[in-house]
């Protein structure tokens, strides 16, 4: 799952810095991510992983890292 | 630079900050108004009169020494000065903006005894998001500010800072530090002494003239306590843009307001010269009464949506909640135009002359600036981005 999310960042995340090098604690807005490529972000994750995020999930602690993606997703594949 | 005022004793029991802004409104700015406009002045004599009623830091809590005053009631007392002189009204409204800021997020033990401070010498605040090279994307910063040993260091190119001549301080975005991406941001509490601004330009505009906003080269340093805490980003979302568009939004009705009172002022007088006969522009004036009532609930729905949640910093971060306020931004804007147009049909050339009882130039202009001030086609490009992503309400 985190080489998905891995994926998705590079492809979307707009990152100032190489996606391998990210910690999974790293703070991805810290690392370059604007708000917008947050939302591409949001909408490749839905669409690899086949899930929709409710809106409770629809903030930005949600998207700031890895561990907080991959938390993200796994509550949504549970539901 | 430095007011020499002080803010007077507060007295047990609530000040009218609305009763006192509209009569400042009116006794003070209204009469100087053409005044500032013609000439490009700044409205000095109405921020000397907030500053001696100790409104310009009403929105402080009353335990840092403040008024206490709501946002719905700075929105009221802007409603009314944008009424009577649109750019005093944005002066004022683009300063609360800044006290907004720092009274929700400036709570470092540097930052609230400057609150203290500037309470009691009724500072008038100015800001600087704008940047040569980033155009109106006020969410991402070309400078940067350097931390060493305590104490930060700041150059910003700014195009435009409305007063920036007559400010005793600027709050500045810039990013946090030499090695961050464009969009990690910080703000920036930047103050006299260590504060240099190097004019660039004049500002000549078709409107909000008396706003006095030419360029800048800033150069500021300080104690590096005077960086807000948290990201730029986090407080933009959740107070600098929604009370920015609230306010705006307000000195905006207000401007509409006026010219609705010359219209309607000038199909009375018709209608007096010939009782019985219903003048022609009456139904034109029922028509832009019905979308300047519009205007008004917009506003004031909006800041009742604010305060309603105005503690909550995660819903204040909802993705609803950034459309709504986005879409007040655009909508009041539109708005303000299209009642000030209406209006200039019903008083016609009365409306069009530059002198005069019924004249709408100063309002026409000013209302355009409305669209422009964090263009309306980025703000809608955000939300379409957004609305990508909404579930509704
Ligand atoms: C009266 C007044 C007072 C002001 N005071 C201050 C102040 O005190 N401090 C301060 O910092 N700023 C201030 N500003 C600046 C203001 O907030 C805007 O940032 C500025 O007006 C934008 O300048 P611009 O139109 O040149 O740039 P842009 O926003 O870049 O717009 C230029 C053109 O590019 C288009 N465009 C560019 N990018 C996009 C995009 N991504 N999506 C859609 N369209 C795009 C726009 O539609 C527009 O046609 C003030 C402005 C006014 C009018």
């Amino acid at each position: 799952m985190d080489q998905e999310i891995r994926q998705v960042l590079a492809e979307h995340g707009r990152l100032a810095v190489d996606v391998s090098s990210l910690d999974e604690n790293t703070d991805l807005f810290a690392a370059g991510m604007t708000s917008h490529a947050s939302v591409n972000v949001m909408l490749a994750l839905e669409d690899a992983f086949d899930i929709e995020f409710a809106e409770s999930m629809l903030k930005k602690s949600t998207f700031e890292s890895i561990a907080s993606i991959r938390a993200g997703v796994l509550e949504m594949t549970d539901a | 630079m430095t007011a020499t005022t002080t803010a007077p004793p507060l007295e047990s029991g609530s000040v009218d900050v609305v009763r006192l802004m509209t009569d400042i409104a009116e006794k003070v700015s209204g009469p100087a108004a053409d005044e500032v406009d013609r000439l490009g002045r700044f409205p000095s004599e109405t921020i000397d009169a907030l500053r001696a009623d100790g409104l310009l830091w009403a929105l402080v809590p009353r335990e840092f020494g403040g008024l206490g005053a709501t946002l719905s009631e700075v929105s009221e007392g802007l409603v009314a000065l944008g009424r009577q002189c649109a750019s005093s009204a944005m002066v004022v409204a683009m300063h609360h903006i800044q006290v907004a800021c720092l009274v929700r997020h400036g709570t470092n033990d540097l930052l609230r005894s400057y609150l203290a401070e500037a309470v009691e010498h009724q500072y008038l605040l100015a800001s600087a998001t704008t940047e040569v090279g980033t155009g109106g994307d006020v969410r991402s910063s070309v400078c940067a500010v350097d931390v060493e040993g305590g104490t930060f260091r700041l150059e910003k190119q700014a195009p435009v800072i409305s007063y920036g001549n007559f400010a005793d301080g600027i709050l500045v975005t810039a990013r946090r530090s030499e090695d961050s991406p464009e969009n990690d941001q910080v703000i920036v509490l930047c103050r006299p002494p260590d504060l240099e601004l190097e004019q660039v330009g004049e500002w000549n505009a078709l409107g909000f003239r008396g706003t006095c906003s030419p360029g800048f080269v800033l150069r500021a340093s300080g104690d590096a306590d005077a960086v807000l805490d948290q990201p730029y980003g986090d407080i933009s979302t959740q107070t600098m843009l929604p009370i920015a568009h609230i306010l705006w939004g307000s000195l905006w009705l207000g401007i509409a307001t006026a010219a609705l009172d010359r219209a309607r002022r000038f199909v009375q007088a018709e209608a007096r010269k010939r009782p019985g006969t219903t003048p022609a522009a009456a139904l034109r004036l029922a028509d832009v009464s019905a979308l300047h009532q519009q205007f008004s609930d917009l506003v004031r729905g909006s800041v009742r949506r604010y305060e309603e949640i105005e503690g909550d910093g995660e819903r204040l971060s909802a993705i609803g909640f950034a459309i709504g306020m986005n879409s007040l931004k655009v909508s009041a804007s539109t708005l303000v135009v299209d009642v000030v147009r209406q209006c200039m049909v019903i008083c016609g050339l009365s409306a069009y002359r530059l002198d005069g009882p019924y004249s709408l130039g100063r309002h026409l202009r000013d209302s355009m600036g409305a669209a422009l001030m964090v263009n309306n086609d980025r703000i809608m490009g955000n939300n379409a981005q957004l609305l990508l992503v909404h579930r509704g309400e």
